[in-house]
């Protein structure tokens, strides 16, 4: 395969020609916010915090969605993309009931880590409360809507790694919410393999392993990653 | 099928004509107010006077001025009667051999239907929708007949390119641009796919056309599907246009039933076939990447582009989308030549546009105009003004993406540029007309509510970006917002717009932006003090009792 060159912060990068700007960045050991994307799992644009500049586009490209180009230049922080960046967060925030401090995953958590990161001090839009319910009868775990930051790497990974098919989101606008089968108890489902990959890809406190409490909820995602480059490029070492 | 056996359909069904012809409308907007009933009416009173032999009484598509049905219209005579009853039609009938009658008599010379020109909507109240002879009498499928007999792909694509015509679905692309990527990108299966999920609030244009004459956008379908090189068609049209369902499924039928859709059209070796697909209400999938995942029997929500469906559609497979209007102006184009169209209209944009004019305005209806008319031309002289004589304070276009322009900008001509340049779009034709008792925060915050409700909540700016934003507007239209209420609002209109993914998400700011751009102080006067303890403001209109989330 060939590879390309790129210009990420002015700094002069080589990825393979099929790479997106997120892995040439990744790469290149240039970080880029993001949420919705996991390692593993292909992208679906989402989250909006991996957004760029690259100079000639007029618009704001999604890195982990943009294939490179021979000698594009991409700027990955802006005042301007700051700006964007923390008001994504605070949307967030806003949105759900976000209480980190009787969080499972407090301390390991993607947007809590981001939030602390952007120096988000404070949410300037009116809280939503809304009331989302906890989805309790799986043996062994749980999911908390009020946590839940739609970013569909559990339904992802259930369909592409594990390929249960359970997971899936269903409703629309702020209304979306993570269903199980038919939109039934998880605990219910006939599709779940009860593999626990979903709990592993979820950034936020979302779902968790029955039975932690506050802060005892961490994962390591990467381990999802491991699994697919082994069976699709034949990796077994990392 | 050949030529002649087109010709042959034509002449048999212009024989068929009796003297006189009663058309009495059989569109969605008459019929909600029982043109059916009038229709039956007017067929009794035709055999009970004994006069079948003279007159027929026939169903047509839409003859656009809605707010007068239900319509019938006269030939040869030219008389149009408005808001007829079935209990009018003896009287109605008796008329046509020359006797007097009460029922009411529209003016066919009215600036309405003078100034109109049309194209797209040429058999649009003509012919009979149901009927494929009345589409072929009308010179339906010839150009069809042209393009596999006489020219080659290419030469179609050029014919695109050379009329001018830009996306009628509202962001103006060239469609001849379009069609030669697809027709250039290299695939063993290419679909052409016709988006007729047409969602804003007050637009009923691609309705009336399906309605009205579904086999022009078929005709232009097949030849699409033959200058990209596409077997494969999908109309994508919303549910809640049962007549328009009801009206294409008659009309794929009557084409395959005699050779013009289907294997072999026209002796040639093109295979073209059309198929429906029904929406399930959601707004968002008349987005193009959400309406193929749709197609394709997944959640309705878009993707990032590039990949742009002419390279990656369906199925991954290249596919050209195209709006219903714009395939119901190929088949003229071709019979008349590019050269013709490209004499109508503007230097950037070519032809004519349909507009559904609804709102504060005297005649409510369905026009067709050439592209440079004024706003002045189509809402005083047209529309007749606001009802009431009440004075006209801002024309919205483009629905929830769009934005409101003011009376003072009334002289601006009708083109994609024009528009854009006053924060406005084309969109896919939607004409709101507001009279001074509209207020603009709650005109603002009515469209941010549809596009609240319509997000399909995949991305965050959108999901939640919307949300915040109806709650500020919310907040002013009651009174209760301080200017640093507003300040967050217009950072927000920045922010959703820059950094949503598709097109719902970057153009649902555009009402907010557009009011505040012409009408700001309108909003700075629901403001309160940001101090506390100033004067208390009157209360202000009824919180939206919209909810939000569980």
């Amino acid at each position: 395969m060939a590879a390309k060159t790129l210009f990420i912060d002015g700094t002069q990068v080589s990825a393979e020609e099929n790479a997106t700007i997120l892995e040439a960045a990744i790469d290149a050991g240039i970080k880029i916010p993001t949420l919705c994307h996991l390692g593993g799992v292909y992208d679906v644009g989402a989250c909006r915090l991996c957004l760029v500049e690259v100079t000639g586009v007029k618009k704001l490209l999604s890195a982990c969605t943009t294939r490179i180009a021979e000698g594009m230049e991409v700027r990955t922080t802006s005042e301007l993309l700051s700006k964007y960046r923390r008001m994504t967060l605070e949307l967030l925030f806003a949105e759900r009931n976000h209480v980190c401090s009787v969080c499972v995953s407090n301390g390991h958590c993607e947007l809590q880590a981001l939030a602390w990161q952007h120096g988000m001090d404070h949410v300037r839009y009116d809280y939503s409360f809304p009331k989302w319910g906890v989805d309790a009868t799986h043996p062994l775990f749980g999911l908390d809507h009020n946590r839940c930051i739609l970013c569909t790497r559990c339904v992802r990974v259930c369909w592409h790694i594990e390929g249960a098919g359970t997971k899936n989101v269903a409703g629309r606008g702020a209304k979306s919410t993570i269903i199980d089968d038919l939109h039934q108890p998880w605990g219910e489902s006939e599709t779940c393999t009860s593999c626990g990959k979903c709990v592993v890809a979820c950034p936020t406190g979302a779902l968790f392993d029955k039975g932690s409490t506050v802060g005892e909820m961490s994962r390591d995602a990467s381990i999802l990653e491991y699994i697919v480059n082994a069976r699709e490029k034949k990796q077994w070492i990392v | 099928m050949i030529i002649d056996d087109l010709n042959e359909i034509a002449e048999k069904e212009r024989d068929s004509h009796k003297k006189t012809v009663i058309r009495c409308c059989m569109a969605a907007g008459c019929m909600s107010s029982n043109s059916e009933g009038v229709k039956a009416g007017l067929e009794k009173a035709v055999k009970d006077a004994g006069l079948s032999d003279r007159v027929e009484v026939r169903g047509v598509g839409c003859m656009r001025l809605c707010c007068e049905g239900p319509l019938v219209g006269v030939d040869p005579a030219g008389v149009l009667y408005e808001d007829v009853k079935p209990e009018d039609a003896p009287s109605l009938v008796a008329s046509t051999e020359g006797t007097e009658t009460a029922v009411k008599r529209g003016d066919p010379g009215h600036a309405f239907f003078k100034k109109q020109q049309s194209i797209v909507l040429a058999n649009s109240g003509q012919i009979d929708p149901e009927r494929i002879e009345s589409y072929i009498e009308a010179d339906g499928y010839r150009a069809l007949h042209a393009v596999l007999r006489e020219m080659a792909p290419k030469d179609v694509v050029d014919a695109v390119i050379k009329s001018g015509l830009r996306g009628r679905g509202g962001a103006g692309y060239p469609s001849g641009l379009k069609w030669a990527t697809v027709a250039k990108t290299p695939a063993a299966q290419k679909y052409v796919v016709c988006n007729a999920d047409e969602g804003d609030p007050g637009a009923f244009m691609d309705r009336s056309v399906l309605e009205s004459d579904p086999h022009s956008v078929l005709e232009g379908m097949a030849i699409a599907g033959y200058a990209v090189g596409a077997n494969q068609g999908f109309i994508y049209v919303r549910a809640e246009y049962p007549l328009a369902i009801k009206r294409l499924q008659i009309a794929i039928k009557q084409a395959r039933q005699i050779g013009l859709l289907g294997s072999g059209i026209f002796e040639s070796p093109f295979h073209f076939t059309v198929d429906l697909r029904i929406g399930a209400g959601a707004y968002v999938c008349g987005e193009e990447t959400a309406l193929m995942a749709s197609i394709e029997g997944k959640r309705g929500t878009p993707r990032p582009r590039p990949p742009f469906p002419a390279e990656s559609g369906l199925w991954s497979c290249p596919t050209l989308i195209n709006n219903v209007e714009t395939l119901a102006n190929i088949a003229p184009i071709i019979r008349n030549g590019a050269e013709w169209f490209a004499a109508i209209g503007t230097a950037k944009s070519k032809g004519t546009k349909v507009f559904a004019l609804a709102g504060k305005i005297a005649n409510t209806g369905l026009i067709e105009v050439p592209m440079g008319t004024t706003l002045r031309q189509i809402v005083e002289e047209m529309g007749g003004g606001a009802p009431g004589g009440a004075k006209i304070k801002a024309v919205q276009t483009g629905g929830p993406s769009g934005g409101c322009i003011p009376a003072q900008e009334l002289d601006s001509p009708v083109d994609y540029e024009s528009l854009t340049r006053l924060g406005s779009i084309m969109g896919s034709g939607g004409m709101i007309v507001m009279d001074e008792s509209t207020r603009m925060p709650e005109v603002a915050r009515y469209f941010m509510e549809f596009c609240m409700d319509e997000s399909c909540g995949k991305c965050i700016p959108c999901r939640a970006g919307t949300v915040q934003m109806h709650r500020l507007l919310d907040k002013i239209v009651r009174r209760e917002a301080t200017p640093g209420d507003l300040a967050k609002l217009e950072d927000l209109c920045d922010m959703v717009a820059k950094t949503s993914l598709c097109g719902l998400g970057q153009n649902a700011p555009n009402p907010v932006v557009s009011t505040l751009r012409f009408f700001r102080n309108e909003y700075v006067e629901l403001l309160r003090p940001e101090i506390n303890g100033g004067p208390a403001a009157p209360a202000g209109p009824a919180r939206s009792n919209k909810e939000e989330a569980p």
